[in-house]
């Protein structure tokens, strides 16, 4: 049986007919199509990431001029503690998973994730615990502790009411989603590859996911036991926190930044990876230093679990310890600037060609520049008891965490929405895009430092005049708007090519990764039968003149259009990727749906105090869970 | 490279594990990290205080703590042996292994359950309080969403649905197992075993 073969069009009627989704509403809510979900992903982290940054537009106005009243020093505490809050967890994580949701499996060449049905949950639970974390400010109790909610200001006795129930909930909440993606994409990443896809010959975008995946298995259960305990000392009274009970609130700061550090990398290592794709497209030519820059990535990871301690130089910690974080801190450039190098290497030897999309990944070259400059300056235990707590702080973690993380994603956006909706983005809508959002950050950001120095607080609502801030404030106020003319003028390219856009064809950019072999948009099974890999760019290498298989057995089925109609994918060795065994892929099922539901109703009910909530959403959820299992195929053994 | 043939052979499929199995182990891997995280605040908490336990608060029960520890490590071994009889098609053994292992880690429960609505102090009273019964009840949690799946699983070996040749969920349930015994070792270790060394 050859796997090359091509179905024929009876066969290409049959496949969509077996793999369509329901129309309509129960297609909605049942679908389990990796690329469906990752399209919602996406979208639905952009929704969050336009009101997070309409919350920095209002505290802009505030801050254009002293005294000015705009918001009540209340209202500023809850939108800069909402904006942080819903930018990490509810637009650059999530977004990030999006991308890896469509593209992981299409890039290993399978037609799904390992476990579709969690997928689903995954994007569920994080939609509801979006809606949960918003829903704050609609009975108008948004959270107000800052988005690390350092305790003892967000224990009961100083902040009484709900306020930081919704962040300190949500934050476990949306951390479910967070770890089951992952969870996925590991067993994905390892067992779903397409033969002759070895270890190293996986894109570094999927190389960057899987880093990606295991630094949230680690990190992630650290933030959930922070706020975790946060919560039972608000809800029940317990005494964690308490110092008169013999708790610590160093404790806190520790746990939340044992996830808080690696939680940079593990928003800013897909960015890189995205970075690392784009590059070599638009520059001709593959990767400078393909191992370097994926053994950089493993390292930065690693290095980035041992500096959380640097996020609390000003806490009191000894000296002996603080040497050793900052002796960290300063060696995570080392990776970081191999990756750096490779970019450049890669663009000098190669034929660059300026796109929209090779614009932000040069763009981000540059601010991450910046960034990573100002990382190590704050890295550097001196200066950071001189500008902890400033503007100057402000500045950094902008560059880093908008800059080098906002840019790729906008460039992965004109690199890859056409793949997903089937059309073009409009070239000159996109430069002016990228040069308003360049211009807009740095005159934005790039001041802040020197407000920094010139001793501007963080956090504070307003300012007198006379400090010396007002010009440089105002300056920033309007950049920042210029900034967000921009993102929405790539809002306006995206919706409008829905309409007007070329239609894509499947390689517009004659890129070399496996999701290029595809139509724009790929069909429901991505491959009819699977692809066969057999160097690093599958679609720049000279494919093989003759693909031979050994037998005729259910596994060199599963990897033909025989196997596309069954509805399987091949599962493959974890190292070298010779496929093993077959996998089923479910049908369209509401059991995630009704299980993050119940989910959902157990936080609600831990929120409003309410046991028959909390009871009843255990019930759902379990009942889901185990029907689930229940219905989970036992033929793969 | 003209002329270049690939061939592709299919790795036989008794090596290696099912999917679902390797998601249970990374799964398995962030459940150990909550652990940790809560072990090392325990240990935090403690390194700050000057007693531990606090004043006027007595070390924990040891004796029947020990022999429910036997009880829930023990119930490891007829989920093993569960395991090589499933390997062997012998589907009787295996609803007995599991039977067997639901009752032994349902007494674990129940024992945790009493110590639970007997404690001699509240779970507010201070640190100490608050980290054992956090640390104890989650672990307790666990084990009642083993017992969850453990039914389930039965429930499937009981109706037909696992085969000796098709066996996935009771693999996977075996692996969860094991995790929620272990970990029990360090929880018990630290928590119940360690505030008696040296006094």
């Amino acid at each position: 049986m050859a796997i090359t073969e091509r179905p024929t069009d009876t066969e290409t009627h049959e496949l969509e007919e077996r793999w369509e989704d329901a129309p309509g509403i129960p297609g909605f809510f049942n679908t389990v199509d990796h690329k469906r979900i990752g399209i919602r992903y996406i979208y639905t982290a952009f929704v969050f990431f336009f009101i997070a940054g309409a919350l920095a537009l209002v505290m802009r106005v505030q801050l254009a001029q002293p005294n000015a009243g705009v918001l009540s020093p209340e209202s500023y505490n809850e939108f800069f503690t909402m904006h942080g809050t819903a930018m990490i967890f509810l637009f650059n994580t999530p977004v990030l998973a999006g991308f890896g949701n469509y593209f992981v499996p299409l890039m290993l060449g399978s037609r799904d994730m390992a476990f579709p049905r969690l997928n689903a949950f995954s994007y569920w639970i994080f939609l509801l615990a979006g809606v949960f974390l918003f829903s704050s400010f609609v009975v108008g109790h948004p959270p107000n502790g800052g988005w690390f909610a350092y305790t003892p200001l967000t224990s009961k006795p100083y902040s009484d009411g709900i306020n930081i129930d919704f962040w300190g909930l949500g934050v476990i909440f949306v951390g479910i989603s967070t770890t089951v993606g992952a969870v996925n994409f590991i067993v994905s990443i390892f067992k779903l590859r397409a033969p002759g896809m070895t270890l190293n010959r996986m894109p570094i975008f999927v190389w960057s996911m899987l880093v990606f995946s295991f630094m949230v298995i680690f990190a992630v259960p650290a933030v959930t036991v922070a706020a975790g305990l946060l919560e039972l000392d608000r809800l029940f009274g317990t005494a964690f926190y308490d110092v008169a009970g013999g708790g610590s609130v160093l404790l806190y700061q520790h746990l939340f930044w044992f996830w808080g550090h690696p939680e940079v990398y593990i928003l800013f290592i897909p960015a890189t990876g995205m970075v690392s794709m784009i590059i070599p497209v638009f520059s001709r030519r593959p990767l400078a230093g393909y191992l370097w820059v994926a053994t950089a990535l493993v390292t930065v990871a690693f290095i980035s679990f041992g500096v959380w301690v640097h996020h609390m130089f000003a806490t009191g910690i000894p000296a002996l310890a603080l040497s050793f974080f900052s002796a960290a801190s300063l060696i995570i450039t080392l990776p970081s600037g191999v990756q750096f190098f490779a970019w450049i290497a890669t663009m000098w030897k190669g034929v660059v060609r300026f796109s929209t999309a090779m614009l932000f990944a040069i763009g981000f070259l540059l601010i991450f520049l910046l960034g990573g400059i100002t990382g190590v300056m704050v890295a550097v235990l001196p200066f950071d008891w001189q500008v902890t707590d400033s503007y100057f702080v402000v500045a950094h973690f902008h560059y880093v965490l908008n800059g080098a993380v906002v840019f790729p994603i906008f460039g992965a956006l004109y690199f890859w929405l056409p793949k997903m909706t089937g059309r073009m983005l409009d070239e000159r809508l996109g430069k002016i895009s990228f040069w308003t959002m360049f211009v807009g950050f740095n005159v934005a950001f790039f001041p802040m430092h020197i407000l920094g120095f010139l001793g501007m607080p963080r956090r504070i609502y307003t300012y007198d005049s006379g400090l010396g801030w007002d010009g440089l404030n105002l300056l920033i106020s309007i950049a920042s708007f210029v900034f967000a003319a921009g993102a929405l003028i790539t809002l306006y390219n995206a919706v409008r090519s829905q309409f007007r856009g070329a239609p894509a064809p499947p390689n517009p950019w004659d890129a070399d990764s496996l999701e290029w072999s595809t139509t724009s948009p790929p069909p429901e099974y991505n491959f009819a039968a699977m692809p066969v890999v057999t160097g690093r760019h599958p679609l720049w290498d000279e494919p093989p003149e003759r693909i031979e298989t050994a037998g005729d057995d259910a596994t060199t089925r599963a990897l033909g259009v025989a196997g596309a109609l069954d509805k399987t994918m091949p599962v493959s060795e974890g190292l070298d990727a010779r496929p093993q065994d077959v996998l089923g892929i479910p049908s369209p099922t509401y059991l995630p749906f009704v299980a993050a539901v119940g989910v959902g109703l157990l936080f609600v009910g831990l929120l409003v105090e309410a046991a028959v909530i909390g009871v009843v959403g255990v019930v759902v959820g379990a009942s889901a869970v185990v029907r689930w299992l229940w219905r989970t195929s036992e033929n793969l053994s | 490279m003209t002329g270049s043939v690939v061939r592709i052979e299919p790795v036989p499929r008794t090596r290696g594990y099912p999917t679902a199995w390797w998601g249970m182990v990374v799964l398995i891997a962030t459940e150990a990290m909550v652990f940790l995280a809560l072990l090392s605040a325990y240990f935090f908490v403690r390194a700050g205080a000057p007693a531990w336990p606090p004043p006027g608060v007595s070390p924990p029960e040891l004796h029947r703590s020990v022999l429910f520890t036997v009880v829930l490590l023990g119930s490891s071994i007829p989920i093993f042996w569960m395991e090589h009889a499933l390997g062997r098609g012998r589907m009787r053994q295996v609803a007995i292994c599991l039977a067997v292992a639901f009752v032994m880690g349902a007494a674990f429960l129940a024992n945790t359950a009493y110590d639970f609505l007997n404690m001699e102090f509240g779970l507010g009273d201070n640190a100490y309080a608050s980290l054992f019964w956090v640390i104890i009840g989650l672990h307790a949690i666990h084990v009642a969403l083993g017992l969850l799946m453990s039914a389930t699983v039965q429930a499937k070996v009981w109706t037909g649905r696992v085969t000796p040749e098709h066996h996935v969920t009771p693999e996977v349930f075996a692996l969860y197992w094991h995790f929620v015994d272990g970990v029990w070792i360090f929880v018990f270790v630290s928590l119940i075993l360690s505030p008696h060394l040296g006094r």
